[in-house]
């Protein structure tokens, strides 16, 4: 029986290998493991949403995952995903309405929105309050953050026309 | 040159000037990082040789502490040592949190760890720490205390009662704190009345649920004997100073840093003991000790907050006109008064609060404040203000009703005139300049208050109950030493900022005041940047740390903007005075007919350019060599400031809030909602906007989800975040903002807080809008929070 | 609070899980998304020796059509559940029900196997799969069983999986032309547990008349709750608001709610009533014609 595993996935296109506990989960292995301290616990059981990171594409509670069971998988943080340029429009927004206060939230709401740019491009505002409706925010009104969303789809739509 | 700088003579309310911040929405420098994902919260920084701490907690809400067996625990792999309440005393000293002009209050002596009783559950008993937090759990999991439960004093409203449990038998009673403001005939008043309406109010007790939970970081150094402790605060010098007193150090010798915070709402401005534990712990064993909560922790741990029944009455005479209020106010503090801000401040602010908006004659309040075998409170974002505002209101709603009154015309016959100042309020609070009138006057200009009246009727047609709810508030901000310091605790009312030039010509604040995501860094940067004459982008500002800030008070009660704001403005037009002497020397001119701009020396009637700031800091600092000996070159200006004239700056407003409450489930639906407040100059509506937004939010979160539940044991219920319900976004509605501008003249920038507005008025708004809903089916509701079964059962269907 | 310390294997087919199984015994814990069991580990109310990854087992996986018998497999995720052509067409109250749950980065992890497995009385498949009368393929190392999804469920988070067994897929009779399913809920917050729920199930016929009623509520009991009484009330007759009526007045005997943080159990009963005549309502005449 193993308590510790040796894993070798891919971390924002980079592969690393690393010994993992068995009962070390995803955000735990980022922060104290490889570093990443982008991605946070706010809860550790599922609720609050600041872990939400990309695993093979899909976003998911970082604290709801065995990182054990991530050999050979794909996982991008907030790090990542800036480094890609692939949301730069939608993080200028962020910035440009405020959606951010203290900022504990926001790497994991900047990664729940970017799915929302991603699949679901005509959504409408509250259709973007319901598919951020599990990443709390305490200090805005959440009204910013949906304004951010909202303009940058609308940007993407005028830009592909 | 040397004239006294007025707001029209630095461009205050002109925003053509090239470098006019104030009143621009201009964007927070350190977004970015936070949207990258780049920011250092407590729980980011690296140190080397870090143990980490964690926690028994009593599982019992009274308990004698008979023995602590700690062996197992010990040899548990990674565990490195354990702690108890005795281990800790040795080094660290117990607080009291009583205040001296809070006549009579009382409470006892709080060690970091209990040395013979448990007093809530959730108490920080033993300490483990490990070489990782799960190791350290891993200990606490292996510790074995025995316990004897005892009796709990849980229900405040038997706190006095003979057989009551007195949780601190050397105090003789459970009383902390009682005061009664009496002002004008209240019998008389009551007597003579027209109508006199009266309802209990009870809003829930809830807690602060920062995203980023309590964190700590703690190190003491033996060679150099001090203590450097990161730390999640709001008021780093105040924090140093509590460390250095119960750990027995001078305070230079200790050091807080806090980088970036995530949310404080007050909640982060209190001194808890685990916190004090591990900064002890750290003293004994020479190393760095971490202790971050989790969220169960948090939940019992964090000061709660709100935990008030008020039964109150209003008369009225005829015209509508408020003839006084009659007010009983009770709240259940937890077993301790919460150091040194105390537990007995909501309380206090109930009885100054109530009836703020309005000009009215007779008064009475009077506040009871008991001690209790639940989770201590103390202050919360916009303490007393919600409890305050929600009775006032809905008292004034209740009074409309009685009279037949359109609520509107209720507040409009007796709100204070806007020419009535200076003015003082019944229970003694000064007024400076507020605007009632003209807040309302614009709130009814934002809301469509005829459609919404028509498209209620007509959905009442439909079976659809809609509501529309107002509630005035009033707020206190920038708090002198009147809050705190006369009490005697080493609570700085005052704040200081360093503003310096570069030899690059940039410019460096450091403030007093710190940054949890208000804004504060943006509106310093936006604030200097304005008072010095550079681009915003040339500006850095640095704080939340003791070593490099000047002394200053941290940021809370709606201090940062206007307290902190105004020491940076006063420093930055003396440095800009400053870098003009130089300049003038330069270029053989008269300093006061240049001026900076946009971090140019320039003649100031024809704005010609005569000298980038860059070139000045060149010469002052590599080749001071060829300036005139005698000339002072120093750029660098400290100043401090702190209110004089009032003890605390009010700010007023106005909510309004719509809603649809579906009378076969209970639920309510928020539609809309509108605040129109005035926080004096708006420095950044931007930032001013959302912060008020976020504050509506954290009001309609109490008013409606959050509830701390205990059971008949006193053991929290609601200990997860899928039991505790905050706010989240699919349910929150848009809400507008608007704005009247009433600067207090205690200072030059005028600003006065605006953090804790829309908490403030929300909960009294959403009440109203409920209670219109529900008015046709004869239903009402002044529990908080509104929650299905309650308005379910308000309307008999349960 | 961190995870107890545990061990982690794969298991890549069903015979490893037998064969860890058969090494760890009772301390051994079967985990697919995760999204419950993990979150419960964190208050270290249970420290099971090893959990058993089953995510990479083929045969548990996939949604097909057999016959007039749609088969979902146990690692089927909500997300894919709430996507999946095939679900949308032969069981569309299992698509309906999956915006309800918890969040994206949840139903994109999370398993209606696991769902099952948890059996949360407030969850919404549980009640689902008895409406639709769906079969539970349970697999051991003895082979496989199939259990009525109404006998699964047996108390409050039990089920009738014995040690040795695990869900391997469910099997759902394929919605007809006449087959009508709703789900509706009352919750504090979207993607809250329900304060009460209720998943429905009927056929109309071409003379209006309901047969084979299914009204299972959910977050009202121990578990999802067959409303025998209330089902009885609507079998034959003509779907009108008599109809219903008789229904919600015979639900008073199928359910008895306890009470929890949201309130007493009259509260509950009172909302199953009015959710009874919101799911009813749908498919009035009126109702459908206007749809």
């Amino acid at each position: 029986m193993s308590t510790r595993h040796d894993i070798t996935l891919t971390v924002n296109g980079e592969r690393v290998t690393r010994l993992v506990e068995a009962r070390r989960h995803l955000i735990d292995f980022l922060r104290l493991d490889l570093g990443l301290t982008g991605s946070h616990a706010g809860c550790e059981h599922g609720v609050c949403g600041a872990c939400t990171v990309r695993v093979d594409g899909e976003i998911v509670r970082g604290c709801l995952v065995l990182a054990a069971s991530l050999d050979g998988a794909e996982v991008t943080t907030i790090e990542g995903l800036s480094d890609s340029g692939e949301v730069a429009d939608l993080q200028d927004a962020f910035v440009a309405r405020n959606a951010a206060q203290c900022g504990f939230c926001t790497p994991g709401m900047v990664m729940a929105a970017a799915d929302i740019l991603r699949h679901h491009p005509d959504a409408t505002r509250a259709e973007i309050r319901e598919h951020l409706s599990g990443n709390y925010c305490r200090c805005t009104g959440y009204q910013a953050i949906v304004d951010a969303v909202e303009s940058t789809l609308t940007a993407r739509k005028e830009g592909v026309r | 040159m040397n004239d006294m700088p007025t707001p029209a003579s630095i461009g205050l309310s002109r925003e053509d000037l090239p470098n006019s911040y104030i009143g621009r929405s201009v964007p927070r420098p350190n977004v970015p990082k936070l949207v990258q994902g780049r920011a250092t919260y407590t729980d980011d920084v690296a140190v080397p040789r870090l143990v980490h701490a964690a926690f028994l907690r009593s599982p019992h809400a009274h308990a004698r502490i008979v023995a602590i067996d700690t062996a197992a625990a010990a040899k548990v792999p990674g565990v490195v040592r354990v702690f108890t309440g005795a281990d800790l005393a040795k080094v660290c000293d117990p607080w009291v949190a009583t205040l001296e002009h809070l006549k009579g209050m009382k409470s006892a002596p709080q060690y970091p760890l209990p040395l013979e009783r448990a007093t809530w559950q959730g108490e920080p008993v033993v300490a483990v720490v490990a070489d990782s937090r799960a190791a350290a759990e891993d200990g606490v999991a292996a510790l074995a205390v025995e316990w004897e439960p005892l009796a709990a004093q849980l229900d405040m409203e038997t706190a006095l009662d003979p057989g009551a449990v007195v949780i601190h038998p050397a105090l003789g009673d459970n009383l902390v704190f009682t005061r009664t403001a009496e002002k004008g005939d209240v019998a008389a008043a009551f007597a003579s009345a027209h109508k006199v309406v009266e309802a209990t109010f009870v809003t829930g007790r809830h807690t602060g649920v920062t995203l980023e939970a309590r964190s700590i970081l703690a190190d003491y150094n033996r060679a150099e004997g001090t203590l450097t402790v990161h730390h999640s605060t709001q008021a780093p010098h105040m924090m140093q100073g509590v460390f250095a007193k119960q750990l027995r150090m001078e305070e230079g010798a200790v050091r807080v840093i806090c980088k970036d915070v995530g949310g404080s709402f007050g909640i982060k401005v209190h001194v808890y003991p685990d916190e004090v534990a591990v900064a002890a712990m750290a003293r004994i064993m020479g190393r760095p000790v971490k202790f971050v909560a989790d969220r169960f922790e948090s939940f019992v741990s964090d000061i709660h907050a709100r935990d008030h029944r008020i039964k109150g009455r209003i008369a009225v005479d005829a015209e509508g006109k408020i003839l006084g209020f009659d007010i009983d106010d009770r709240t259940g503090i937890g077993p301790y008064s919460v150091y040194p801000r105390t537990s007995a401040i909501e309380g206090n602010q109930v009885v100054n609060l109530c009836g703020g908006p309005y000009d009215f004659a007779n008064y009475r309040c009077t506040t009871t404040v008991v001690f209790q075998n639940k989770t201590p409170t103390c202050q919360y974002r916009a303490v007393g203000h919600p409890i305050a505002t929600a009775v006032t209101e809905g008292l004034v709603d209740l009074a409309a009703e009685a009279l037949g009154m359109d609520p509107i015309e209720i507040r409009r016959r007796n709100l204070i005139r806007d020419d009535a100042y200076p003015y003082t309020s019944p229970p003694g609070m000064r007024f400076e300049g507020l605007s009632h009138h003209a807040a309302l006057a614009k709130l009814l200009e934002m809301v469509p208050v005829e459609r919404i009246r028509a498209d209620q009727a007509e959905q009442r047609r439909r079976g659809v109950h809609r509501g529309l709810g107002f509630a005035s508030f009033i707020e206190l901000t920038n708090p002198s030493p009147f809050m705190y310091g006369i009490g005697g605790a080493r609570i700085s009312a005052q704040d200081g900022a360093t503003v310096r030039m570069d030899p690059d010509g940039s410019v460096v604040v450091l403030s007093g005041v710190t940054e949890q995501g208000q804004g504060t860094d943006g509106i310093l940067r936006q604030i200097v940047a304005h008072g010095v004459g550079v681009p915003v982008e040339r500006v850095k500002v640095i704080t939340g740390d003791t070593q490099t800030t000047p002394y200053g008070g941290g940021t809370w009660a709606c201090r940062g903007a206007g307290i902190g704001g105004e020491a940076a403005l006063q420093s930055a037009i003396a440095l800009k005075q400053q870098i003009l002497q130089v300049a003038g020397t330069m270029l053989q001119a008269a300093p006061g007919s240049l001026d900076i701009v946009m971090g140019e020396v320039v003649e100031r009637e024809t704005g010609r350019a005569r000298m980038p700031l860059g070139e000045l800091g060149r010469i002052v600092y590599f080749r001071g060599d060829t300036l005139p000996k005698d000339l002072a070159r120093e750029l660098v200006q400290t100043r401090h400031f702190i209110t004089k004239e009032y003890p605390f700056a009010f700010t007023n407003g106005i909510q309004a809030s719509w809603v649809e409450v579906d009378v076969e489930t209970g639920i309510v639906k928020l539609l809309e909602h509108w605040c129109v407040e005035d926080c004096g100059r708006v420095i950044n509506p931007l930032l001013v906007d959302e912060q008020v937004r976020g504050g509506i939010v954290q009001g309609l979160g109490g008013a409606l989800y959050e509830h701390c539940v205990y059971d008949e044991q006193g053991n929290l219920l609601t200990t997860t975040m899928a039991d505790y319900l905050v706010p989240m976004s699919a349910e929150m509605p848009e809400m507008h903002v608007g704005h009247v501008e009433t600067p207090t003249n205690e200072s030059l920038l005028g600003a006065k807080g605006a953090g804790e507005a829309g908490t403030a008025g929300a909960p009294a708004a959403l009440m109203n809008a409920i209670n219109d809903a529900l008015r046709p089916l004869g239903a009402r509701v002044t529990e908080q929070p509104f929650t299905p079964a309650r308005i379910l059962a308000a309307l008999g269907r349960i | 609070m961190k995870w107890p310390a545990f061990a982690y294997e794969r298991a890549s087919t069903l015979q490893d899980v037998w064969r860890l199984r058969a090494e760890h015994g009772e301390g051994a814990r079967l985990v697919a998304g995760g999204q419950t069991l993990l979150a419960t580990l964190a208050f270290r109310l249970s420290e099971p020796s090893v959990l058993v990854d089953i995510t990479r087992i083929e045969a548990l996986r996939g949604v097909t059509v057999q016959g007039s018998t749609l088969r979902i497999g146990a690692l089927t995720r909500h997300a894919e559940l709430g996507r999946d052509p095939l679900v949308a067409r032969h069981a569309p109250l299992l698509a309906e029900a999956v915006p309800y749950i918890a969040h994206p980065a949840i139903r994109n992890r999370g398993t209606i196997g696991g769902s099952l497995a948890y059996a949360d009385p407030a969850a919404e498949l549980p009640a689902c799969v008895v409406a639709l009368d769906a079969t539970l393929v349970l697999a051991s190392p003895a082979g496989e069983r199939r259990v009525a999804a109404r006998e699964f469920f047996t108390g409050l988070l039990e089920t009738a999986l014995k040690p040795d067994e695990l869900i391997a897929a469910v099997e759902v009779p394929a919605a007809t032309p006449a087959s009508r399913s709703a789900i509706v809920e009352v919750a504090r917050r979207s993607g809250d547990y329900a304060m009460a729920g209720l998943a429905a199930s009927l056929s109309l016929g071409a003379d209006g008349r309901v047969s084979a009623p299914r009204l299972v509520y959910f977050g009202v009991g121990n578990g999802p709750v067959l409303a025998a009484g209330a089902s009885a009330a609507l079998e034959g007759k003509a779907l009108d608001a008599g109809a219903i009526a008789a229904a919600q007045a015979a639900l008073a005997r199928d359910i008895d709610p306890p009470s929890d943080l949201h309130g007493p159990p009259e509260m509950k009963r009172h909302l199953a009533r009015v959710l009874t005549a919101r799911a009813l309502s749908r498919f009035l005449p009126a109702a459908e014609a206007a749809s």
